[in-house]
């Protein structure tokens, strides 16, 4: 098969016994092998355990039995999702070589769909970044421009998706992370509302903000994985008591007589190039051809966004990497006493970037602070939440640019709080636990991809799906055409 | 509001368990302080009467039946670990009781 | 009832008290642990009962055992305390058998509040919170004597970790070693009473942890220090009093009190410093974000308080009221203790004179096999007693034999040949016995106090003999002395 197909495609395609897993596999494998080195997208390429799999669906296939909606499609997992006895690192020297004894639900949910993992992709370590760059294991390149960072923290997984490695990729989601990078690399990213994905088997980053969420290179495709991932986990006390997503119906229901909101506090941020205000404009417009009503809104409270993010989310991963130890699995410095071996061991296993974060999250919970810091920013969650409440009363989506510029080069950012800022119109959503989309919409002034941003109310996917679709299906128009 | 110091970052690190070099605290101090500095907007905001959002939606009472299941990694787990001995895993001597 | 107690110890020297609140952390009696479906069982191979959430793998999350929740509002309501809306929170610290390297627990919305325990004697302690927390795993210490400070290497069995514990905190209401103790046995009667625990000290399944702190009589309370390592309410007894004497001593040659934590010694008999307070844990508390609050409703309070069943204090109300006494009577405390009131209240029921009840009650019936007795035999037992059937000495064999047998005390008492002489018989064997000792006879009539004291013992050991132990020794007596015209 010479062109890449969707995932859709493929999954119709081996169901009805049409094409073979085993050759899709085996063409994804060969896509991986010839551009691989030159992106590394993967920490670890699961060729022969893909190859299996692929044949046990074939296997059922042949048995007359229908290995699910997501049947041979080669899939692309974000390091740190559990995968049973295959290596999961964060891209941390503190996991490197760990193999986890169970598996996440959604790795779960994707071999029960027929999926196929074809390896386990680059992050920054512990998912705390936007460009890739913090992975312990050397960074991915932007398939789009090899100079150039792919995004973060899922870079892996949304340069894998938009190499051509697989069609789909998960990654996870706590301040943009999904989304940022798959505007970065040109393709679909999605992180969907707080507990509609379980977490178990997540590596945890920061707890209250944390969802795993579809790359894809189409809308339709995103919308199939997402429903397959998603639903109530009994073993994640934060999963909505919902059953699983209903998202395919919306992909066609177009936008006629939708009310979209503009964030104006997002489009006019600092820091939001014209290029990219430009492209987000070109949104709107298409919108409205397409029948939609766009006006311009309000949600004052999240230019506090980014101070909250940068308090809650260290404090809640300060806590959550207090277990890299040394004592139970991981990485182990040798001491002569246990208190000096963790100590050698954390040092030394972690980067300077978690290093920050750890440390600016125990100072914001520690004794005196936690009022000013940790707590404050726990209200401003409320103000923020209660502002898009507000907005949501007068539109039924929300508008805004995804990341601030295209992507930046390698070392652009070294700054860490000029590389915190790339989050600025991802952060609010994940404070607030609503869904969010990131979908292609043409490239910038350097030929690079740019991605609007789709915001809804909690379990409004399906109404932030159908807007999606189309603004995919405009600028497939707009290509027809030009 | 005054930012983080060097001694609170030192200190910090110590709670972390973060054997920091002093070259790297001096990194660090002023990353740190720059940050919080940028976040000293939502330390300055008056939110007396706002109550904090610890969860995004109100659930309430999650909770498991008490029912026995046998997870069945005890193997594995003890494979894993970085040193184990007798079904245990192995550390240094202790110094000191739990906090 | 007792406020606040102004009882001293006695232990102490002259113008001292102490004040003294505990924290007793109790495993909760359920299948599994707290957040994960793990087995809660004791004595398995190690590791055995692990899962990646009690381990604290990477991904892991918790889930919170409902069995759990309803044991510690049960142990909350019978501990009449305010049963609310609480969160769990994290309680970040960093130790080996700790696998997440932070504890979830309660710390700003415990389940549990504001309460009380009756103790026996009468004083009312407050229960200033029971909250729901995980315990951690188990440290063995190896090489070096099993000491942690001498120990070569230490290994780590997870199975303990992620037990349900409750923790009840008292006020600072105690004032003796003694009423801490009786605070400690109370507390366990009732976890047994609502099957919320089995609360053995010794087994680690009841833990129990003392502030101490001692003042002037009249001044301001003492800095406190924290006592660990006590495995049996002997050890709490004298770790109480041994720490209140060392901060007397230190106090009393000028030198201040550091806040500390203590580890008790049960072979030297002392406590010795663990670590000091003073550079206290910033333990980062806040709350748990991968759990949710839990929201007792007024129906789950009401349904837990219907079905609690009779606990110590109402007990012993009960039965005091039944037999006329106080609460704080010893038979009545020690009855309950023993679960020997359903007897005495059969019993009284039955007719049976209160007074001998109890006195049976307690000096009698504190042996093994006693609660199985009949309430309708000991009521005929006493009503023996009291129409002068049977002596007291003769009413003790048979209870005895009672015990152990199970038969009625008629037959009993019939097959020991035990009558009471009647009051004829007696009288011919007092008088025979005068007549035999005539020179004792003169000095016990004749002498003084001193003498006649020990020539009734003699003159009772006569009866006695004379009658094969059937005399009632009291009627024997009275009647010696109306015959010397006393």
């Amino acid at each position: 098969m010479s062109e890449p197909a969707t995932a859709v495609e493929i999954a119709t395609a081996v169901r009805s016994g049409e094409r073979s897993a085993r050759s899709v596999v085996e063409a994804h494998l060969a896509a991986i092998e010839a551009r691989e080195a030159d992106v590394h997208a993967f920490n670890l390429v699961t060729a022969d355990a893909a190859l299996a799999r692929a044949d046990e669906v074939d296997a059922r296939v042949a048995a007359g039995e229908d290995p699910g909606p997501l049947a041979g499609v080669p899939i692309a997992l974000k390091d740190n999702l559990c995968t049973t006895g295959v290596p999961t690192t964060c891209s941390s020297k503190i996991l490197d070589g760990w193999r986890p004894p169970y598996d996440a639900t959604v790795v779960q949910r994707l071999a029960a769909a027929g999926a196929v993992s074809v390896g386990k992709t680059n992050l920054d370590e512990f998912a705390m970044g936007s460009s890739t760059e913090n992975s312990a294991f050397g960074p991915t390149k932007n398939p789009h421009d090899l100079t150039r960072v792919p995004g973060g923290s899922s870079g892996g997984s949304a340069a894998a998706v938009a190499a051509g490695f697989s069609p789909l990729g998960l990654g996870s989601d706590t301040g943009g992370s999904i989304r940022q990078p798959a505007a970065f690399c040109g393709i679909v990213g999605a992180k969907p509302t707080y507990g509609a994905v379980s977490r178990y088997g997540l590596v945890a980053f920061a707890s209250s903000l944390d969802q795993i969420g579809p790359f894809a290179t189409t809308v339709a495709d995103a919308a199939v994985l997402l429903e397959a991932i998603s639903g109530h986990d009994p073993l994640d006390s934060t999963s909505l008591p919902e059953a699983p997503l209903a998202l395919t119906d919306h992909l066609t229901r177009g936008v006629e007589g939708l009310r979209v909101g503009v964030v104006k506090e997002l489009l006019d941020a600092e820091g939001i190039a014209p290029d990219v205000q430009a492209r987000t404009r070109a949104a709107v417009e298409a919108l409205e051809a397409a029948g939609a009503k766009v006006e311009e809104v309000s949600v004052p409270a999240v230019i506090y966004g980014l101070s909250a993010y940068y308090l809650i989310a260290p404090a809640e991963a300060s806590s959550n990497l207090a277990r890299y130890d040394g004592v139970r699995y991981g990485l182990r410095v040798d001491a002569p006493t246990t208190g000096e071996m963790m100590d050698a061991t954390r040092t030394a296993g972690f980067g300077p970037e978690v290093e920050r974060r750890i440390m600016l999250g125990t100072y914001a919970l520690s004794a005196g602070y936690y009022d000013a810091f940790y707590g404050k920013a726990q209200k401003v969650r409320t103000l923020i939440i209660r502002d898009f409440e507000a907005a949501y009363e007068r539109c039924d989506v929300l508008l805004s640019p995804t990341a601030p510029t295209t992507a930046f080069p390698f070392g652009a950012k070294a700054d860490p709080l000029a590389m915190y800022l790339n989050d600025v119109c991802t952060i609010p959503s994940n404070l607030a636990g609503h869904p969010a989309i990131s979908v292609p919409f043409g490239t910038g002034d350097d030929g690079l991809p740019i991605g609007v941003q789709v915001m809804a109310p909690a379990l409004a996917e399906g109404t932030m799906f159908q807007v999606a679709a189309a603004l995919e299906a405009h600028l497939a128009e707009e290509g027809a055409s030009s | 509001m005054a930012s983080i110091s060097r001694d609170d970052v030192a200190h910090v690190a110590r709670l972390a368990r973060l054997q920091l070099t002093d070259e790297q605290i001096d990194t660090f101090t002023p990353q740190l302080a720059a940050i919080l500095d940028h976040a000293a907007d939502v330390e300055a905001l008056q939110l007396d009467d706002v109550p904090p959002t610890a969860h995004p939606f109100p659930l309430a009472n999650v909770m498991r039946p008490d029912v026995a299941r046998d997870a069945g990694i005890r193997e594995a787990a003890l494979d894993g670990a970085p040193e184990a001995e007798d079904g245990m895993f192995r550390v240094p001597p202790v110094l000191g009781e739990a906090p | 009832m007792t406020d606040t107690a102004t009882a001293t110890s006695s232990v102490l020297p002259e113008g001292w008290e102490m004040v003294i609140g505990l924290e007793v952390h109790c495993e909760l009696h359920t299948a599994t642990k707290l957040f994960c479906s793990c087995p809660n069982s004791f004595g398995d191979e190690p590791n055995a009962n692990t899962c990646p959430t009690c381990l604290g793998l990477p991904g892991s999350l918790p889930v919170v055992n409902e069995q759990a929740v309803e044991l510690a509002m049960r142990l909350g309501r019978a501990l009449r305390c305010d049963v609310k809306r609480s969160i769990f929170a994290r309680k970040n610290y960093f130790y080996p058998d700790q696998p997440k390297d932070y504890q979830i627990s309660q710390y700003d919305l415990p389940t549990n509040e504001h309460g009380h325990l009756d103790l026996p004697s009468g004083l009312r302690v407050g229960i200033t919170r029971a909250h729901i927390e995980e315990d951690t795993g188990k440290l063995n210490h190896v090489g070096g004597g099993g000491r942690i400070h001498d120990a070569a290497h230490s290994l780590v069995d997870y199975n303990r970790a992620g037990v349900p514990l409750v923790e009840i905190v008292s006020e600072p209401d105690l004032r003796t070693s003694e009423q801490a103790k009786e605070y400690v046995a109370e507390l366990r009667a009732i976890l047994l009473a609502t099957g919320v625990s089995d609360a053995k000290m010794e087994e680690g399944s009841m833990r129990v942890d003392a502030n101490v702190s001692v003042n002037r009589a009249g001044e301001p309370w003492g800095t406190r220090c924290e006592i660990k390592n006590l495995n049996s309410l002997r050890s709490l007894g004298r770790a109480i009093d041994h720490e209140a004497l060392r901060q007397i001593q230190l106090l009393e040659s000028g030198e201040r009190i550091r806040q500390e934590t203590r580890h008790w010694d049960e072979a030297s008999g002392r406590t010795g410093t663990l670590r000091s307070k003073e550079d206290a844990d910033d333990y980062r508390y806040f709350p748990e974000p991968d759990l949710v609050p839990l929201e007792p409703t007024s129906e789950d309070i009401a349904r837990i308080d219907a079905a609690l069943p009779p606990l110590p204090a109402a007990r012993r109300a009960t039965l005091a009221e039944a037999a006329g006494v106080e609460t704080t009577d010893a038979a009545v405390v020690l009855a309950v203790q023993r679960d020997l009131d359903p007897l005495a209240l059969g019993a009284l029921g039955a007719g049976a004179d209160a007074a001998r009840v109890l006195t049976h009650i307690e000096h009698n019936l504190a042996v093994d096999g006693a609660e199985a007795l009949s309430p309708e035999h000991l009521a005929t037992l006493v009503k023996m007693e009291t129409g002068g059937e049977l002596t007291a000495t003769q009413a003790k064999a048979v209870l005895a034999e009672m015990v152990e047998t199970g038969q009625d005390p008629a037959a009993i008492a019939k097959a020991k040949g035990f009558e009471a002489l009647d009051t004829g018989a007696l009288e011919a064997i007092v008088d025979e016995v005068i007549a035999a000792n005539p020179d004792e006879w003169e000095t016990f009539r004749t002498g003084d106090d001193k003498a006649r004291g020990k020539l009734t013992g003699f003159f009772m050991g006569q009866v006695m003999k004379a009658s094969k132990g059937q005399a009632d020794g009291k009627a024997a007596t009275a009647l010696l002395r109306t015959r010397a015209g006393l």
